[in-house]
């Protein structure tokens, strides 16, 4: 097992290299020169020359990227251009923003999904079966955005019930501590900002949810048709036992491993692809963050928030092909 | 005499079981992949056929009737310029199965070609192109696509090319699996052995047999990247005004969400319709030439 994972994250290096290149080179060749970003179109040459002589851009680009590297190995991710504040210091509320919002729409997503997925397994061809895997292909086919400004319109334009944007009230700002929001509020014992906070998440969490919980549902759904054929199922219900034990507990186990993996791409996928959502819904997250880091040619935030999400990503991966050995102790890895 | 007719009668027998019949055959079954193909083929109507269909020219302004309401005259209500948004919309059709469609094709073509290198010859080129997909693919999608989108200045063709580059390892490595299992078949084994050329046997040997993951890959790959392009005209990286982008007039529409919803309703409906169109299709071929692949 550690040997397995040792290899593993060895195998990690050259995907993590390559990934950092691959990102260094791209955002290089975006037309504009930051320096003059950040002077304006008035400068004079000489004043952009200096800034970007102090700013290392004038170095050939090897020496930026093993510049850069260096500093990367070391935990030190660059200073934003713009604000001038350390990036590894700057980009955790934003990442603790995006990952509390993708954590609840997984939550939404798997509650749901999973059990939808069951439901339609054991009565299959019955109308909750059509209905709930019609509903999912929709959920799979609707874009995420349109979603979002319809949910808008519904729920707190013409219903009120919610908020329609923001992650606090601007008027109450919550001190954090963090910046898991949720976590926070409950910490400082004010739980009416807590309750401000859950109602802000529920329109894009489930604009979020919407996708991620589809896919998990087919996928439940076409494991579990696949488990409750086997002999040992068939066994269960032959001495007797309530189906519903049978379902959850004897079928359910073998059926979930292939859903995991799904859950595990999915939150990997909601870290890096929750912009839309979060513009939609002015969610001061990562894809946020790292999409206004483009307008302003802003080189260290774009280079380190999409290493820093790639990262996540492949970790979350790593961890869910561990899981497996938990969940089935029939997975050996070697 | 009687029995040479007889033979030929077999052979065309024997021709009706092929795959693509069959495959034909199953697909006709199930009545959800029809309905898919039958919301492909009404876009594909609307997008040929868009501008006979439309009642209004597609820019055609009247500023004495900005942000009507749905009605018998303006089926989808009119935008903030007086345009008529049913025609709009109509005329969005071409442009959205335009580049689902070709940034697919691009995926495909350059995908195949990368992941029959990579199958046939193994070695150090499969490592150096299967590093490179593992590499895009623990990318974000929509990230990357706006960083390439970014780097290429905004416009419908970079969309276009951002979405075909994002989408070329899922190709790859499909192509890679099938090749390295179709590889060692006999037939493949021989062809070597009769001193045929490497080159000859991937295209006319390898290909065509790696040929049905792809069509299924490849309908529902246009589905996502309808969805794609649509997000990044949305955040305004794809199509430009005043192109009537079906993600460009949903974010051209939502200062109006309390005003006049309809501006955005039927963009993204419309969306949503195509989408599900290419994915309820996209089911269907999988299950129908693809057995193993059914989920």
């Amino acid at each position: 097992m550690l040997h397995y994972m040792g290899r593993r994250l060895l195998q990690l290096i050259p995907v993590l290299l390559g990934m950092s290149f691959i990102v260094f080179m791209l955002i290089r060749a975006i037309p504009g020169n930051p320096a003059q970003v950040i002077l304006g179109q008035q400068a004079t040459k000489e004043a952009v020359e200096a800034l970007n002589a102090s700013l290392g851009l004038d170095q050939p680009w090897f020496t930026q990227y093993f510049r850069y590297l260096g500093g990367v190995l070391q935990g030190d991710l660059g200073v934003s251009l713009r604000t001038k504040l350390p990036v590894s210091e700057e980009i955790f509320p934003y990442l603790a923003a995006t990952a509390e919002l993708a954590l609840f729409a997984m939550i939404i997503a798997v509650i749901i999904g999973v059990n939808a997925g069951i439901i339609s397994a054991w009565f299959q061809n019955s109308w909750f079966d059509y209905t709930a895997m019609v509903i999912a292909l929709i959920g799979v086919s609707v874009p995420v955005f349109w979603l979002g400004l319809m949910e808008q319109w519904a729920f707190s334009v013409k219903l009120d019930w919610f908020p329609s944007s923001g992650r606090e009230n601007v008027r109450d700002p919550i001190t954090p501590i963090t910046h898991f929001y949720l976590i926070d509020t409950l910490i400082q014992g004010r739980f009416d900002q807590f309750t401000e906070v859950l109602k802000r998440l529920v329109l894009p969490g489930m604009a979020l949810a919407t996708i991620p919980m589809a896919i998990i549902a087919r996928m439940t759904r076409s494991s579990m048709l696949e488990v409750m054929r086997s002999d040992y199922v068939r066994t269960a219900r032959a001495k007797g036992q309530k189906m519903f034990v049978v379902v959850y507990k004897h079928a359910l186990k073998n059926a979930i491993i292939p859903v995991l993996t799904i859950i595990g791409l999915q939150t990997g996928l909601l870290l890096g692809g929750a912009i839309l959502t979060e513009t939609i819904f002015s969610w001061p997250g990562i894809g946020r963050y790292i999409y206004e880091a483009i307008g302003f040619r802003d080189y260290p935030v774009i280079q380190s928030g999409i290493l820093v999400i790639a990262f996540i990503f492949i970790m979350i991966n790593l961890i869910v092909d561990l899981l497996y050995t938990v969940i089935d102790p029939r997975i050996k890895y070697k | 005499m009687a029995e040479v007719i007889d033979l030929k009668k077999d052979a065309v027998q024997n021709r009706a079981a092929g795959p693509w019949r069959e495959g034909w055959r199953s697909f006709k079954k199930s009545k959800i992949s029809l309905i898919g193909a039958g919301i492909v083929l009404f876009f594909i109507v609307l997008a040929v056929y868009g501008p006979n269909i439309a009642p209004q020219g597609v820019n055609e302004q009247d500023f004495t009737k900005r942000l009507l309401a749905p009605s018998g005259q303006h089926w989808f209500g009119t935008d903030d310029f007086g345009r008529d948004i049913f025609s709009r919309v109509v005329h969005g059709a071409r442009i959205s199965l335009w580049v689902g469609l070709f940034s697919v094709i691009l995926s495909a073509i350059v995908g195949s070609v990368l992941g029959i290198v990579a199958g046939y010859y193994g070695k150090w080129i499969d490592t150096i192109i299967s590093r490179l997909f593992d590499i895009m693919l623990a990318f974000p999608s929509i990230l990357l696509a706006i960083a390439v989108v970014a780097v290429l200045g905004p416009s419908l063709q970079n969309a276009l090319i951002a979405i075909a580059i994002i989408n070329v390892p899922n190709f790859g490595r499909l192509i890679r699996s099938k090749v390295l299992s179709v590889k060692e078949e006999e037939y493949i084994v021989a062809a070597k052995a009769i001193g045929m050329r490497d080159i000859r046997i991937l295209f006319s040997h390898i290909l065509p047999n790696s040929m049905t993951p792809i069509i299924v890959q490849g309908t529902l790959a246009i589905a996502t990247a309808i969805i794609e392009a649509a997000a990044l005209g949305f955040l305004g990286l794809g199509a430009q005004a005043p192109a009537p982008e079906w993600g460009k007039m949903l974010a051209d529409a939502r200062i109006y969400l309390l005003k006049a919803p309809w501006t955005m309703i039927f963009p993204g409906l419309a969306i949503m319709l195509t989408v599900l169109g290419f994915n309820l299709m996209g089911d269907g071929l999988r299950d129908a030439l693809d057995p193993k692949m059914k989920s």
